[in-house]
């Protein structure tokens, strides 16, 4: 109960920073917020499907194109956008996972799978004139004036909307893994035979958690789409941001339901912090360099991420008589 | 009309040994260890840039930058595995993607430190010549690196067959365990075997480093060109990296003749998805992964 009352906290805490803080940490927050939800749809994949996707720019960007195309030329509302973006990401998702698990093709093939599909519709869509091939979509400059069935306005109201997203991610993840769907993927995560010896139709479930992960990706790009005010197949769709969308919940805590927040924090100031320190030194790969290594020693030294090591240190802190327990013991003998 | 065509595939098979040759890096590496090495291309580019440097400063032939890469790439390859890599092995996969993800990051930024993001060109006396053959003209640096890469993946073929190393190779693959009961020193096998790996991506790199200029930017490129060569052939199987590299090869550069230059790398991934659909191991993929 109490892990409840914490996140109620923060979002409250959350509440206040966006009311009062500064432009530049409001805007940085907005990113860190909306990779906290695509890092949460990531996490439901592989932390809860067991499923590791290394294209998820594929969902993100198809997500960001249906609202860019429909508002930019037809003007129509991004929330339908965002609707369409959901089911066509959800379908492509769906038919990858078809594609690839119908012969029980797993594992690296369908993390191979994955990349080859985002590099695919990267491809296609820089050559799609329609769209606005490699010189974008534009959307027009913010008013400022707030039109909510517009989805449109100033940088405070997409903080506002980040921050609405991160929050239904975080307590849409935490309600799917204590409810059967959780448990059921989460057992064929963990032994796929047995789940199915025990009656699941995992095949069916792989599909389930891939479509719903990659609808969920899809509203998060659109949004991502309006925070940036255009979109480019290169940023929206490159390998670049499928590594971005990893990175909060592998630094954070595979699976768990606060990793991709406290990863996203952790991970997204350190990278805005780098290259600006890289773009005034002239080192133009400065910031790849801390990620890389980021990356390895967190894997390395921390391999369930930050989120489980506080968790671990909290409960050490509460009950030091489970921690004395064993030395007592060994003191005994 | 015809010599046109005959043109185009002719310097798509040549290209295609050299991607050949990349992806038996990969192949090998996943064939032997069971980890796919995200940071492949970077270890192809790290090739063209000693292909770049080599010619540049003694002004050496392709080929003697080519065994120099090989050289230094083993060493590097072989040190990479035994300092940070061993520690991932018998990790799940997905904690080695996010470890060769963060490699591939390091290397590159490294790589745009280190030398700027400008493309170097190498001014090689080859690129400009040419070989003509009745019905196809060749260009000679491409020749040169086709013949090379053929010759390289034939004696890495004769080695791993009959050398006592090769077998070890190729047991250590087959069984691990049944390897480390009778006696195989795996920690080194898997080493040498990483080392081999990234050997093949440099020499690649030296060798096309005339025809594709030095830039950090291709490593990502690179990367997923080897990814769709060993899937295409079949993950983990030497014949599948080679043939695989020929079909990209050949149709990179009907993709080129027939359709608009953006076409050309996005058919590969086309066909990548059509082989997926009838074959999804590939042509001479393993039954188990």
């Amino acid at each position: 109960m109490k892990w409840w009352l914490a996140g109620a906290m923060v979002f409250v805490v959350l509440t206040l920073v966006g009311s009062f803080a500064d432009p530049y940490f409001i805007s940085l927050m907005t990113i860190v917020l909306l990779f906290t939800f695509l890092g949460q749809s990531w996490n439901l994949m592989l932390g809860i499907g067991g499923q590791l996707s290394i294209g998820h720019a594929l969902f993100v960007g198809l997500g960001a194109y249906s609202v860019g195309v429909l508002y930019v030329k037809y003007g129509i509302s991004p929330w339908i956008g965002l609707f369409l973006g959901m089911i066509i990401a959800g379908s492509v998702g769906a038919a990858l996972a078809w594609l690839s698990f119908r012969f029980e093709v797993r594992g690296i093939y369908f993390a191979l799978l994955t990349i080859a599909a985002a590099e695919f519709a990267r491809l296609m869509f820089s050559g799609w004139e329609f769209v606005g091939a490699m010189q974008g979509l534009f959307f027009p400059a913010p008013t400022g004036a707030i039109e909510f069935s517009m989805l449109r306005g100033g940088a405070r109201f997409y903080y506002f909307v980040a921050l609405a997203l991160a929050a239904l991610g975080i307590i849409g993840t935490g309600l799917i893994s204590r409810s059967y769907l959780g448990y059921v993927w989460r057992a064929m995560r963990d032994d796929e035979p047995a789940a199915r010896a025990l009656g699941v139709r995992t095949f069916r479930h792989k599909i389930l958690v891939i479509s719903v992960s990659a609808a969920a990706a899809a509203a998060g790009g659109g949004v991502l789409g309006l925070v940036q005010g255009s979109i480019f197949p290169d940023s929206i769709m490159g390998m670049g941001l499928s590594v971005d969308v990893l990175i909060g919940p592998v630094v954070g805590g595979l699976g768990t339901t606060f990793g991709p927040l406290i990863g996203s924090l952790a991970a997204i100031p350190l990278n805005h912090l780098m290259s600006a320190i890289g773009d005034n030194l002239r080192i133009p790969g400065l910031n790849n360099i801390t990620y890389g290594i980021v990356l390895i020693l967190v894997v390395w030294f921390l391999p369930d991420g930050i989120w489980p090591a506080i968790v671990r240190l909290c409960k050490a802190i509460q009950a030091p008589s489970r921690l004395w327990l064993p030395h007592l013991r060994k003191a005994e003998e | 009309m015809l010599s046109l065509w005959l043109n185009v595939l002719a310097s798509g098979i040549l290209l295609g040994l050299v991607y050949g040759l990349v992806a038996l890096g990969l192949s090998i590496i996943f064939g032997v260890m069971r980890v796919v090495n995200f940071a492949h291309g970077e270890m192809v580019v790290f090739g063209v840039y000693i292909g770049y440097w080599a010619v540049r400063l003694w002004n050496v032939p392709i080929i003697v930058a080519a065994a120099i890469a090989a050289v230094v790439m083993f060493f590097f390859g072989y040190l990479l595995e035994a300092v940070i890599v061993k520690r991932f092995v018998n990790r799940p996969h997905h904690y080695q993607f996010i470890v060769f993800i963060g490699l591939s990051l390091l290397f590159s930024g490294v790589l745009l430190v280190a030398f700027g993001p400008d493309p170097r060109p190498t001014a090689s006396q080859l690129s400009f010549r040419t070989v003509s053959l009745g019905f196809v003209t060749l260009d000679l640096a491409r020749l040169q690196a086709a013949i090379t890469a053929g010759v390289l993946i034939a004696l890495l073929g004769v080695y791993l067959r009959f050398s006592s190393f090769g077998r070890a190779l190729r047991a250590a693959a087959d069984n691990r365990l049944g390897g480390l009961v009778v006696g195989l020193n795996i920690p080194r096998v898997y080493a040498v075997t990483f080392g081999i790996g990234a050997a093949c991506a440099g020499v690649a790199g030296a060798l096309i480093s005339p025809l594709f200029d030095a830039q950090p930017y291709l490593a990502v490129d690179f990367t997923l060109l080897a990814f769709v060569t060993v899937i295409v052939g079949g993950l983990g199987s030497f014949s599948g990296a080679l043939l695989g590299g020929l079909v990209i090869g050949v149709a990179e550069a009907i993709a080129a003749l027939m359709f608009t230059p953006s076409m050309k790398t996005a058919l590969p991934y086309a066909l990548l998805i059509i082989i997926l659909i009838f074959r999804p191991r590939g042509f001479f993929g393993a039954k188990e992964i």
